[in-house]
């Protein structure tokens, strides 16, 4: 039963344990499964726009079959599948109240987000010497938008993780907030959702 | 008459008493063995992909196969790892209405622009 206490004033908070809603349902998570709706749309249209502008670059400028390293990229993209099953078992753990497990995987999934970042800032700082930048022709423009923006995500999310670990070493992550730890997860699988789209249509699909 | 006592997971936060089919939760996630299998089949799918970009056998059908198997992985993904197969309908209702509005939008604006035919 939920349990709503009152304190001084006009202020009254609800037990954090037992939120009551409408739905019978965490606020946060139907907030979080929304927003990651919306992101759909936001990694629907950066896609789209790289698959329209496909082929439509001058002849003569760089592309994408000229730059890609196919093993180089599978490598960054078998780090952050990985890192979804990192995240899972850090749940897992959290949920069955092991914290010292809980703080193992979400360092590592954190180390393998964070390598999943550095193997993009790399393959970038490749592209670029190869004559590549925001501005050569559709392709590029195309590319480091999209691909940018889920880097990006990807940074939050290691951000996040690490904000989680941190939580954790100081004690103020106990298995009762295990559902913080869920919503993190969710973001970070959707990342992974959205890279294994990525991989195929941009990298694989020539 | 008060109305029944909700239940609640201290993994998840609050449950109702509902079951899947009715809208509410379940709790019944996959085990830590059944996660690794998971991810190897995964990886597996990955190693296939790769595979098949570079064999000229499959050049036929490259495409295609490639969308299905990324489908695959994206379906297990957020089935078992964000517990979409066992959480509540409005969870799946949320991210499925997102997803949808997203492949029927840029489906018609690529269509548009003759994407699938040039």
């Amino acid at each position: 039963m939920s349990t709503v206490t009152a304190s001084s004033g006009s202020h009254t908070e609800i037990d954090p344990g037992h939120p009551p809603t409408s739905t019978g349902l965490s606020n946060e998570k139907v907030a979080m499964w929304s927003f990651l709706g919306s992101e759909c749309l936001l990694f629907g249209a950066l896609i789209s726009t790289y698959l329209l502008f496909k082929g439509q670059s001058l002849p003569g400028t760089i592309q994408p079959v000229d730059v890609f390293d196919i093993p180089y990229t599978s490598v960054s993209s078998f780090v952050l599948l990985m890192s979804s099953l990192t995240m899972v078992l850090a749940l897992a753990a959290i949920q069955r109240g092991d914290q010292r497990l809980t703080r193992v995987w979400l360092l590592t999934t954190a180390l393998l987000g964070a390598s999943f970042v550095a193997g993009q800032a790399y393959e970038f700082t490749v592209f670029v010497r190869e004559g590549m930048n925001l501005r050569v022709n559709l392709f590029s423009s195309s590319f480091f938008v999209l691909t940018g923006f889920h880097g990006a995500h990807v940074t939050i999310g290691v951000l996040m993780l690490l904000s989680l670990y941190s939580l954790s070493m100081r004690g103020k992550l106990p298995a009762s907030k295990a559902e913080t730890v869920e919503l993190v997860g969710l973001y970070w699988h959707f990342v992974d959702v959205v890279w294994i789209v990525i991989f195929t249509l941009i990298y694989l699909i020539p | 008459m008060t109305s029944p006592p909700k239940t609640r997971d201290e993994a998840t936060g609050p449950v109702v008493e509902t079951g899947p089919d009715e809208g509410g939760t379940h709790h019944d996630h996959p085990g830590e063995g059944k996660y690794i299998k998971i991810a190897l089949i995964l990886a597996a799918i990955t190693a296939v992909e790769v595979v098949f970009s570079y064999w000229e056998a499959v050049e036929g059908f490259l495409a295609p196969s490639l969308i299905a198997m990324s489908i695959v992985k994206f379906v297990i993904v957020v089935g078992y790892f964000m517990h979409l197969k066992f959480d509540s309908r409005l969870f799946r209702r949320l991210f499925v209405a997102g997803m949808g509005l997203a492949i029927f939008c840029f489906t018609v604006l690529l269509s548009t622009f003759h994407v699938w035919t040039r």
